[in-house]
């Protein structure tokens, strides 16, 4: 009988937050320094499935639910981390950042760098982002800027299930800590209206997806759309729908912030000619300015029309859906603005 | 207590004494004729702790290399007594290639992984790290502890709370020490804290606390002892409030026109020369061995100061090294 083994392997399907959730079993089943610590990751396997079924697997001593105490176990995850353990700390919403900010910024961040070199922070502090399902001012926003803004943190933020178990493999195994970013849109929850690409193929085995490398997620030659998380997803319906049109938009995923791949968006703006940065944090001062700094740096010339921009305006996140709506960049502002670009 | 221990804590105070009006004196020498913080040799804030010693010697008798410290803005004293290496620290505060972190962190954020040592300028913050360090060694299986060393002003912070809820919750080997040394720069204890002592404060997290008076190193050895013993039996947390007294400024160039006569109260319990009169008292200490203290004293600290002045000031070309691992 030698049927089994010509039969080609089922391609295997998982959700953003099983795939996670499994990139992480996969390093503590590897690696006994790495632990969990967070709100409700036990039990409930968080609240937006981020360490689902790791409590059955290796138990409360290794995944550690903690009091709602952000300083204290985000310190106590630096402390372990300094110390050789490999933490997975949850911040359970970006938008706590503010209870808790000193430790990540002025002392998770900034170890290595103050002790020259000297105490490294194997850490990775992970948390929901985004909104889309009216949950208001302060557990919708994206605020990814916030940190790439501080040296001293890597921050990745993956748009589908391959990359949101790879990057979580390579965060776990780098030696400095790392910011990931997992907006509640992409993690295909069964209790919350999903895109499709939420779900997607998966392999069994652990693999990095390497931290600071863009994707080309959609090629095209008309104009370049760099962006990050859920709106992925949003560019690339777009693209696939303008395909149909005669408008080929080049979709680059970042997936990292925090380093940059500004080749990648380079290289494809000089392709192209047009650039289109759409982006679910605020406006302002965030990854949009930087990759229009990029070019003005770099070429301006490059551009052969008006760089654009899809963000999030600078207004807190409103709660009615017909307001918070019309503030996210969905997919026919994205559309919209590809358009004008081309003609431009 | 034995006599070679308490002639042993002595000398460890002159050190840690000569080591700060040393750094004070150089602080202050290159600032003239018109004071500017940036200026001179030493430039930035610097927090001495001249007065606290007591603490640091009573403390770090207890501890072994592998036990960890984190300690705050002022934090020369727990370095130095802990063992962190001397030179290196001075290179650090001079600012040179050959310091613990390479010139990068400065006298707040010194960092000696073979000590297991780190300080930050952020108030309480360093607690909930130190109970991370703590939970790292139970995990580990070891039995060292981790000590987190504040002031008084950092138990109005939220993460002295939080830090004290875990390492209970979590039955950590941990001590909390707390320096009250009665000021939070220029705010008096009884305007900033709501009871007369933060001892009472342990049993909200259940867990023992005590407070300590008298700034005796003996007196604060005790305390720590019992404190210290706890945690590495694997009993858990213990919150030590130890009275100190700070006898110069909260930074250097501090004028200190707030502490009125109060100053001069607390220069008269310098507990150095206290220390010394009760040894001499006890015939443990005479003309000869309190001069060869403060000579040997001189000696390190001047040879800890040759160090750094030999060291290298970092290349700007390096100016992005270590930002990440």
């Amino acid at each position: 009988m030698t049927m089994t083994e010509t039969e080609a392997p089922a391609v295997r399907r998982l959700s953003t937050a099983k795939a996670l959730s499994e990139g992480i079993a996969l390093e503590m089943e590897r690696d006994p320094s790495v632990f969990v610590m967070g709100e409700d990751v036990g039990a409930y396997g968080g609240i937006f499935g981020s360490t689902g079924g790791l409590l059955e697997q290796f138990g409360p001593t290794r995944i550690i639910d903690t009091p709602i105490s952000e300083t204290g176990f985000i310190g106590a995850g630096i402390g372990a981390a300094t110390e050789g353990l490999r933490p997975v700390v949850e911040l359970m919403f970006v938008d706590f950042f503010g209870v808790c900010f000193d430790q990540i910024y002025n002392h998770m961040a900034k170890i290595h760098f103050e002790s020259g070199g000297n105490v490294a922070v194997p850490m990775v502090l992970m948390m929901a982002v985004g909104g889309g399902y009216n949950d208001a001012a302060q557990h919708s926003q994206c605020l990814w800027a916030s940190f790439a803004h501080m040296p001293g943190m890597k921050v990745v933020v993956p748009s589908n299930p391959y990359d949101a178990k790879g990057l979580m493999i390579s965060a776990i195994r780098d030696d400095g800590p790392v910011i990931y970013m997992f907006h509640k849109g992409v993690m295909g929850l069964p209790w919350m209206a999903k895109n499709p690409r939420s779900i997607g193929p998966v392999p069994e085995e652990a693999y990095e997806v390497p931290i600071g490398k863009a994707a080309v997620v959609h090629p095209g030659t008309d104009v370049t759309v760099v962006t990050v998380s859920l709106s992925v997803q949003h560019c690339q319906d777009v693209a696939e729908k303008l395909d149909g049109e005669g408008i080929s938009a080049e979709v680059i995923d970042l997936r990292s912030l925090v380093p940059l791949d500004r080749e990648a968006v380079l290289t494809s703006v000089a392709k192209t000619g047009r650039l289109l940065v759409v982006d679910e944090d605020y406006k302002s001062f965030g990854l949009s300015g930087e990759l229009a700094a990029t070019i003005a740096e770099q070429d301006p010339s490059m551009l052969r029309a008006p760089f654009a921009r899809v963000t999030y305006p600078d207004v807190p996140v409103p709660y009615a859906r017909s307001l918070e709506q019309a503030a996210l960049p969905g997919r026919e502002r994205i559309e919209a603005a590809i358009r004008s670009l081309v003609r431009a | 207590m034995d006599g070679a221990q308490r002639v042993a804590f002595y000398r460890q105070m002159v050190r840690i004494r000569t080591y700060e009006e040393t750094i004070r004196a150089n602080y202050h020498a290159d600032k003239t004729p018109a004071w500017d913080i940036g200026a001179g040799l030493v430039p930035g804030e610097m927090h001495l702790s001249a007065g606290q010693e007591p603490v640091a010697v009573g403390l770090c008798a207890h501890l072994r290399d592998d036990d960890a410290i984190t300690g705050p803005h002022r934090p020369h004293h727990l370095a130095l007594a802990k063992g962190v290496d001397m030179k290196r620290m001075t290179a650090e505060i001079y600012g040179r290639v050959d310091g613990l972190g390479r010139g990068r962190g400065g006298h707040m954020h010194l960092f000696d992984p073979s000590q297991h040592f780190s300080c930050s300028g952020i108030i309480a913050e360093g607690m909930p790290v130190a109970v991370g360090q703590a939970l790292a060694f139970s995990r580990k299986g070891t039995d060292a502890v981790a000590v987190a060393v504040a002031g008084e002003g950092a138990a109005n912070q939220g993460a002295f709370h939080e830090a004290l809820n875990l390492a209970s919750l979590w039955k950590l080997p941990v001590v909390f020490v707390i320096e009250d040394n009665d000021w939070a720069i220029s705010v008096p204890r009884p305007s900033s804290t709501s009871i007369s002592s933060n001892a009472p404060r342990a049993a909200a997290y259940g867990m023992p606390g005590e407070r300590v008076e008298g700034n005796d190193v003996e007196a604060i050895h005790d305390a720590c002892g019992r404190a210290v013993s706890r945690a590495r039996a694997g009993d858990g947390p213990t919150l030590l409030e130890i009275h100190t007294v700070r006898l110069w400024g909260h930074f250097e160039g501090d004028a200190q026109a707030y502490r009125g006569e109060e100053l001069a109260v607390a220069e008269s319990h310098d507990p150095i020369p206290a220390y010394e009169a009760k040894l001499r008292a006890d015939g443990l200490l005479d003309d000869a061995s309190v001069a060869a203290a403060k000579a040997d004293a001189q000696a390190e600290v001047d040879a800890a100061v040759a160090f750094a002045l030999a060291s290298p000031v970092p290349d700007p070309s390096t100016l992005s090294d270590y930002v990440f691992a």
